[in-house]
């Protein structure tokens, strides 16, 4: 009687098969709130990263050095980068092109370094499918292993302007 | 206004500004009948905006037809979001929250001034926004992320809807409240009106933040202060942004209880349990914020992790709830009309011919099934790693906002025009089928979403061919993605278009009841026994079953694929 008023006595505690599926959603919700914390602690695949905030200019310079010291060669105009395991590697987002071409090795892990030039960016690796935000003004740093080979694709999946959906990236993995 | 203040608060008084309803009896105050008209009316002109953008956008993510120009996609996907998500949504709120406060509660609007002022400002808002987009300057799509920048109109708009939406809402609590004073009803309020109230609550937080956010952006726009952090900007912004969509769903579960009252005379088998999940609602959901900013920098795991389980999964739990008491009400109703037989004996005897009752349960469907599932997977903070962005987001939204909220509001029109307007809906056959085709149209444009993002595709991206990773099958489930949107604003065309007719060309029913769609009768010949109320709803019970294994199986063959991607910390 959902348009009426209520019947004047209508508090009455769960009784029967609602008080039973009341339970059971109780104890699903707390499984679903378990499996986070449990996958923090014995999952590989957290999104907890490390933030500093950091000033486009200040990111550009970090990445020019980090590129100079570790180039191997061109793709398309942009340099393939391949830098020692274990060290901070940068990814640098802008309108519209991920600067530079990582190259990783499979196994080895890296404390990826990503941040934007302008804009809000979405760092989206294909076809693996992780994705990240890229937010100006931030640096967003993620200790990543990568545990399959091969030529990844970085799509910018935030918008960012007219020329967003041109905007891809390349990462190899050996 | 100085007229009406004049009028007794009840609406069963002598010199009451109210006329009796011939079909349910009840009085209807007559100002609030008339805002009712003109906040329906204007919320369906945005429905019609959005749908006519729906289908362009459509057709342009549908790879094999791509038909707008790339400056023309997000300029009309800005269009789109906002005309749906807020200004058609938000018009037919409110239209909900003036009939949930006046009839229900047999009292008189607080005031029609207030009422003229809010709609004058969403009016105004909405159209300054809509011009602002449509010449170029804001096409910085619904979310405005900084430092995207707009023209200043564009958040003046959005300030002067939100505005306009929030006095609206404070004409409805005025109306509680002298309703209360002058005990125009007796006892506790109908549920159809706990149920607005909950929805108008958590409404005024999330328009809190919504001014929050834009304020400080339009001053920034003009010149006047400095820019805004992002992360901030981010954060406040869903808190308009997700929360109001927990507006949606408390409207929407308060349409859904009604049309199960009016279509087969259901009512809550518990209503403590139906109240307290709502107020579960207003406790709990403000926290789903935190879902887009589950791969962001700038907030910690634990603030992450926190924000998405604990508290937040009271709110999931109030939907599932809902999900049990509402079935329950309408198995229990029809059992006690005689359909006792097996299991689900009385799915057969429900009106399905009734398209406000069809609307309701598809939506219900589509929302438990669909949505909800997918809402509360994808926001689990590890789970979003491999969803962020992408179309599996949009996959989910449209089985809640649209499968759900659109769907159920349409549903209520039926009964809206009416026993509002009063005129009898045209072309009946075609209201019948209306709801089904739009409710499968929607359910291949989630599906259709979901798979695409599954494997890969951004949303809110014109073209996915300069990636040249994405091969046939990325490309069938875009096209039943395009074939969905076909049906579903097709459909939505012909609603609007019943609606505009009836309006226009409608026999009147004035001093009559009005022409029944279909509801459910006795069954005959069967001896009505006694039921027991606690345990006799068994398909409700079969079916929240079901559910809950859909859910789980689709739950953890995520964290399964979240398992095979690379590892990141």
């Amino acid at each position: 009687m959902a348009l009426l008023a209520p019947p004047k006595d209508w508090y009455h505690p769960a009784a029967g098969a609602e008080r039973l599926w009341i339970g059971i959603a109780l104890v699903w919700c707390f499984v679903m709130s378990l499996m986070m914390p449990y996958w923090h602690f014995r999952g590989k695949q957290n999104a907890n990263g490390t933030t500093y905030t950091v000033t486009p200019k200040d990111y550009l310079e970090r990445t020019e050095k980090f590129v100079a010291a570790n180039k191997v060669g061109d793709l398309n105009g942009i340099p393939i980068v391949q830098p020692a395991p274990g060290t901070d590697i940068y990814l640098l987002g802008r309108m519209w092109n991920w600067y530079p071409v990582l190259k990783l090795q499979k196994g080895e892990t890296y404390r990826l370094h990503i941040s934007s030039m302008d804009l809000q960016h979405g760092f989206s690796l294909q076809p693996v499918n992780m994705n990240f935000q890229v937010v100006p003004g931030y640096d967003h740093v993620l200790t990543l292993t990568p545990t399959s080979s091969g030529e990844f694709t970085i799509v910018c999946n935030e918008f960012c302007g007219i020329g967003h959906s041109t905007m891809i990236g390349k990462m190899l993995v050996e | 206004m100085t007229t009406t203040t004049l009028h007794p608060a009840a609406l069963t008084d002598a010199g009451a500004a109210s006329r009796s309803c011939e079909t349910t009896g009840l009085r209807v105050c007559l100002s609030g009948q008339q805002f009712i008209k003109l906040n329906a009316v204007a919320g369906i002109v945005f429905l019609l905006l959005g749908g006519i953008a729906a289908i362009l956008l459509a057709l342009t993510r549908w790879q094999a037809v791509h038909l707008l120009p790339v400056d023309w996609f997000y300029r009309i996907l800005t269009f789109h979001g906002l005309n749906m998500l807020i200004f058609w949504i938000l018009f037919f709120e409110v239209a909900i929250l003036y009939f949930a406060c006046t009839i229900p509660l047999n009292c008189r609007l607080f005031s029609r001034g207030v009422a003229w002022v809010s709609f004058g400002l969403m009016l105004t808002g909405a159209i300054m926004t809509d011009v602002v987009i449509l010449q170029g300057k804001a096409d910085v799509l619904m979310t405005s992320y900084l430092p995207l920048l707009a023209h200043p109109l564009f958040y003046l708009g959005i300030i002067l809807m939100a505005v306009g939406t929030l006095i609206g809402v404070f004409n409805f609590f005025g109306t509680l409240y002298i309703a209360r004073k002058n005990r125009t009803y007796e006892g506790s309020m109908p549920l159809v009106t706990f149920g607005a109230l909950a929805a108008a609550i958590i409404a005024v937080l999330t328009l809190l933040h919504g001014a929050i956010a834009m304020i400080p952006t339009f001053t920034f726009s003009m010149g006047w202060t400095a820019e805004p952090d992002p992360i901030w900007y981010r954060m406040i912004w869903w808190g308009l942004g997700h929360q109001s969509q927990q507006v949606n769903v408390c409207a929407m579960v308060t349409v859904w209880y009604l049309v199960g009252f009016l279509a087969t005379g259901a009512k809550p088998v518990n209503e403590t349990i139906c109240r307290g999940a709502f107020v579960l609602y207003i406790l709990f959901i403000n926290l789903a914020s935190a879902h887009h900013l589950l791969v962001d920098p700038g907030v910690g795991v634990t603030w992450k992790i926190w924000n998405t389980s604990y508290a937040m999964y009271l709110a999931v739990l109030a939907s599932m709830i809902h999900a049990f008491t509402v079935p329950a009400s309408i198995e229990i109703a029809m059992r006690e009309k005689g359909y006792v037989r097996g299991i689900f004996g009385w799915v057969g005897a429900l009106p399905w011919r009734n398209p406000a009752f069809s609307a309701a349960i598809i939506s219900l469907l589509i929302f438990g099934f669909i949505g909800g599932i997918t809402g509360v997977t994808l926001g689990t903070q590890q789970i979003n790693i491999i969803a962020h962005n992408t179309l599996r987001i949009t996959g989910h939204f449209h089985a809640t906002v649209v499968g759900g909220t659109t769907l159920a509001f349409m549903g209520l029109a039926y009964y809206v025009i009416p026993l509002i307007f009063r005129k009898d809906f045209i072309a009946r056959p075609l209201a019948r089928i209306q709801p089904w085709l739009f409710g499968g149209g929607i359910l291949l444009v989630s599906i259709g979403m979901s798979f695409a993002g599954s494997l890969g595709v951004a949303r809110r991206s014109y073209d996915i061919e300069p990636a040249g990773i994405y091969g046939p099958t990325t490309h069938l489930f875009l096209g039943i993605m395009g074939v969905g949107a076909i049906l579903a604003v097709t459909s939505l065309f012909l609603f609007v278009g019943l609606c505009v007719g009836t309006l226009l060309f409608g026999k009147s029913n004035q001093g009559r009841a009005m022409e029944d769609w279909g509801v459910a009768v006795a069954a005959p010949g069967i001896k009505q026994g006694t039921l027991d109320v606690h345990w006799a709803m068994k398909g409700t019970i079969v079916l929240t079953f079901i559910f809950l294994a859909c859910f789980a199986v689709y739950y953890f063959a995520n964290w399964k694929a979240l398992a095979d991607v690379w590892y990141v910390r």
